[in-house]
């Protein structure tokens, strides 16, 4: 298998085995779209699950052996409790504990609560653990994390623009993150998982983690178009070259990325719930997103962008034009060698030579040249 | 490539960063701090996010309702509470191991400045009791400290024509300082100065801090000593007049009036002269900063900071170590899973990963401990979560360095000079996809609230730790491992198979010198 997996990496990256990614650009664009539409409308029409933290209350957490009717009893036992109107709602964790959401309690309020459900489900009232969230506190984090994201959008198009000298290669990354930023919250929605602060800062982190496999597939573009007006690539072919030599480490570092936060998800659950598992989800979901984003939106949007400038419109006039020549020279001279630069086309066999470098739009004589010069 | 020049070095750098992490696990040994200071959610305890409900806080009336508030925690005697400020509006008190559900209205009373006239003056502990009735001691507080705010603030003459009661005169002989005390507008108080080495009873509150404007401190011209100066609303300007008026022609010491914030007596003032028109100036020994201090208190009383509870956690010790325990072992599945991963694809380069792994955390580790006694960086559930996080981040780093060798072996290069280029071009990358990680870290860090912040300095850190991991452990590793056997040549299992990669052995031991398209066949 790992023979298989090496040999698909090689040709990768020689260009012998190219998927096109770019070429297809309209049809990840209309996916993306539909995508988008469904997040959206998810959104609007079923919204998010807001945690307790967006709301305010108070979230009494008790040990307590779990049987089939305990929810029910509870639920009862509670509206008995001496202080009124507490709409609580009751569930069990695991099958050793529950946990109580109630309205915002004043501190007396939590106190007679509390003592209450140690006496309910005989627990030394230490044991029942609670976490009391202000009305406001989820506005004051929600607002936090809007000015973030906006810093470090901001920031990051500049880190970009000066890192890569391109202000449309920001442009690109910046459109792939609203991608994934849109994507998520809309399988937030749409799945209906709980949305508390710990989420938020899941959804952050995934921006950085989208951006800096944006970064990586930029790197390799931008390594791959020096000097492309000598060569036989037009800038998508060049870029589509870019993503195919990084899909392996794409694809390592989406499933090491990945890895972890799945540990993250499983310990969350054996906590049933808390920080570690909605961070752990917002981050699996996102990350997927992420990678997806880089190789279909990001450098699709960043092709498009680029093939409008006079140069590119120019040098692709120019590509066509030696094309020509060629054809009309290997008529002539029947000599195959410089057809070889392949053109993008799916899955090209090329000949199994050590290193034709296809890349290059170098001179026969240099090319010949090259391998010695070691 | 100057290769000669280089042969020497990686050795050297490799061990002079075990030698940092050395140091750091010596200064470790030194202090006999071995494990990272943990959050309360970690170990058990109570956190109290207080959010100021005023629109605009001033960062020194912050700072001082955070040095208020301690002062409370400190006298409640809870072990070691911390108070912090946090953002522009935010304070967190976290008390460790503590489950008092009074204290969050204990640490979230507002603290209030009054002037009050002073009665009389006595050195601080227990004084002769007028009468012999009452023992020393006896607690004539109600249990209740510093209840800031009930009472109505009585009209200036009122508190004038006040007179202690023979209860309150006993009650003061028996106060000591930092007993208990009811701090209510309408009625006496008993308070100490800051020192705790003069105890005074003060009437009801003849003007209250909100009446107060502004004030200042400064050396006026033509003096030397600083002065605190003071200006009061017409409210206030009227009661100041009426309050100096009356107290001028008074005996010591009820000539005086006490400034009183949140039951400590900031400053006794004499005063010596009616002041109409709400200019008030307090001179005395004042140094440069007791009198900027006495300012600042006094622009915080202008400005009361009135706090809500945002948040209020309590978790049981039992919970705070199942949370450490189950944080744990997902840190360590997350590590054992991705080692897994690394060993099935990049074979003998898996080590190279374990390798760097292994000295990313001692490095994490050491960092967290020793931050935790140097800056108080505390490890809690969302840390935990980061540094998770973080392993893939570190691990990405490998990939890239490695699919980079790969690729430049590739395009015909031999090993050893692979490593090179292949480092070269890396780097960029690696350097350019961690400034967006850090970045992204430092922006939660500086914005967020709560708790967050414990996971964006963990994802920082580990992302400054993933940066000298890879530039003074994994390269020069690779450098060295270059020249063994098992990877130079590259071995069936050393990750860096000339077949797997395409190429021949010759080309990929350098020894090529013309085109073949001989694919090597290896034992």
């Amino acid at each position: 298998m790992n023979n298989a997996k090496l040999g698909l990496a090689h040709r990768l990256y020689t260009g012998q085995v190219s998927y096109d990614f770019v070429k297809n650009r309209k049809l990840w664009y209309t996916v993306s779209a539909i995508v988008l539409s469904i997040s959206i409308l998810a959104l609007i029409i079923r919204g998010l699950t807001l945690g307790i933290e967006f709301k305010g209350g108070t979230d009494f957490q008790a040990p307590m052996q779990v049987t089939s009717g305990t929810v029910e009893e509870v639920r009862q036992a509670v509206d008995g409790f001496e202080v009124p109107d507490l709409e609580a709602q009751v569930f069990s964790i695991g099958d050793d504990a529950v946990r109580i959401q109630t309205r915002v309690l004043n501190p007396d309020e939590t106190s007679s609560v509390r003592a209450a459900i140690a006496d309910l489900t005989g627990a030394d009232p230490a044991d029942v653990t609670y976490n009391a969230i202000g009305a406001s506190w989820g506005k004051q984090v929600s607002q936090q994390a809007g000015i973030a994201l906006f810093v470090f959008t901001i920031l990051v198009m500049l880190l970009i623009w000066v890192w890569f000298r391109d202000w449309k290669m920001s442009v690109a990354a910046i459109l792939a993150l609203a991608h994934d930023l849109i994507v998520t919250i809309g399988i937030y929605a749409l799945v209906g998982f709980t949305v508390t602060p710990a989420t938020v800062i899941g959804v952050l982190t995934i921006l950085g983690y989208s951006l800096y496999d944006t970064v990586v597939v930029f790197d390799k573009i931008k390594e791959n178009v020096l000097g492309l007006e000598d060569t036989n690539k037009t800038y998508s072919e060049a870029a589509n070259l870019g993503i195919n030599q990084v899909l392996v480490r794409s694809i390592n570092t989406t499933i090491i990325g990945v890895l972890p936060t799945g540990a993250l998800l499983v310990a969350g659950s054996i906590l049933n719930g808390g920080p570690l598992q909605d961070l752990g989800l917002a981050l699996f979901i996102g990350m997927i997103v992420g990678a997806y984003s880089s190789i279909f939106i990001a450098t699709p949007i960043l092709t498009t962008l680029k093939e409008r400038e006079p140069e590119q419109i120019q040098h692709r006039a120019t590509l066509v034009r030696r094309s020509e020549r060629a054809a009309v020279k290997a008529n002539r001279r029947s000599d195959t060698d410089l057809l070889e630069g392949g053109d993008g086309v799916a899955v090209t066999a090329a000949p199994a030579g050590p290193r034709m470098q296809p890349r290059t739009g170098a001179s026969r004589a240099e090319r010949k040249k090259r391998p010695g010069t070691r | 490539m100057a290769i000669s020049s280089r042969k020497s070095r990686p050795a050297v750098v490799l061990l002079l960063l075990l030698l940092v992490i050395g140091i750091m696990f010596s200064i470790m040994a030194a202090t006999r701090t071995w494990t990272p200071k943990l959050g309360l959610d970690l170990q058990g305890g109570m956190t109290i996010t207080l959010t100021a409900t005023n629109s605009t806080v001033p960062a020194e009336s912050l700072e001082l309702a955070k040095n208020i508030i301690q002062d409370r925690v400190n006298g409640l005697g809870v072990g070691e509470a911390s108070v912090a400020t946090q953002g522009d509006r935010h304070i967190v008190v976290s008390a460790p191991n503590v489950q008092r559900d009074d204290l969050v209205e204990l640490v979230g009373a507002t603290a209030q400045l009054a002037f009050r006239p002073v009665l009389t003056v006595a050195g601080a502990g227990v004084t002769a009791p007028p009468t012999d009735e009452d023992g020393p001691g006896l607690p004539t507080a109600p249990p209740v400290k510093n209840d800031v705010g009930e009472g109505e603030r009585l009209d200036i003459d009122t508190v004038l024509a006040f007179q202690p009661s023979d209860a309150d005169l006993e009650g003061f002989a028996a106060h000591e300082c930092g007993a208990d005390v009811v701090d209510t507008l309408d009625a006496p108080l008993f308070a100490c100065d800051e020192e705790g080495t003069t105890k005074y009873l003060l009437g009801p509150v003849a003007i209250s801090g909100e009446q107060l404007t502004t004030a200042a401190s400064g050396i006026p011209s033509g003096q030397f000593a600083p002065v605190v100066t003071l200006s009061f609303d017409s409210e206030g300007s009227a009661a100041l007049a009426t309050l100096t008026g009356a107290l001028v022609s008074k005996p010591e010491p009820t000539n005086m009036f006490a400034i009183v914030l949140d039951g400590v007596v900031q400053s006794a003032a004499t005063a010596n002269e009616r002041i109409p028109g709400g200019q008030a100036q307090i001179s005395g020994n004042f140094t440069e900063a007791s009198a900027a201090s006495l300012a600042n208190v006094l622009k915080f009383g202008s400005l009361p900071l009135s706090f809500e509870p945002s948040q209020v956690e309590s978790v049981s010790a039992t919970l705070g170590g199942e949370q450490l325990r189950v944080g744990l072992i997902a840190g360590l599945i997350g590590l054992l899973i991705v080692m897994a991963y690394a060993f099935a694809y990049y074979r003998g380069l898996g080590l190279v990963v374990l390798g760097s792994l292994l000295v990313a955390a001692l490095g994490t580790y050491s960092s967290m401990v020793l931050l935790g006694s140097a800056v108080g960086f505390t490890l809690n559930l969302p840390a935990i979560a980061g540094a998770i996080v973080a392993i893939g981040i570190t691990a990405d780093s490998f990939v890239i360095y490695f699919e980079r060798i790969r690729d430049e072996i590739r395009d015909g290069r031999s090993l050893r000079s692979a490593i090179q280029t292949g480092w070269v071009k890396a780097r960029s990358t690696i350097v350019v996809a961690d400034m967006v990680s850090l970045l992204s870290a430092i922006v939660l860090f500086v914005l967020a609230v709560g708790s967050v912040k414990g996971f964006a300095f963990m994802l920082g850190l580990t992302t400054l730790i993933d940066l000298a991991v890879i530039f003074f452990f994994t390269h020069p590793l690779m450098q060295l491992l270059g020249r063994t056997k098992f990877y130079g040549e590259g071995h069936r299992l050393s990750g860096l198979d000339a077949t797997h990669m395409g190429v021949s052995r010759d080309s990929l031991l350098g020894r090529r010198s013309r085109r073949t398209t001989r694919i090597a066949q290896e034992a």
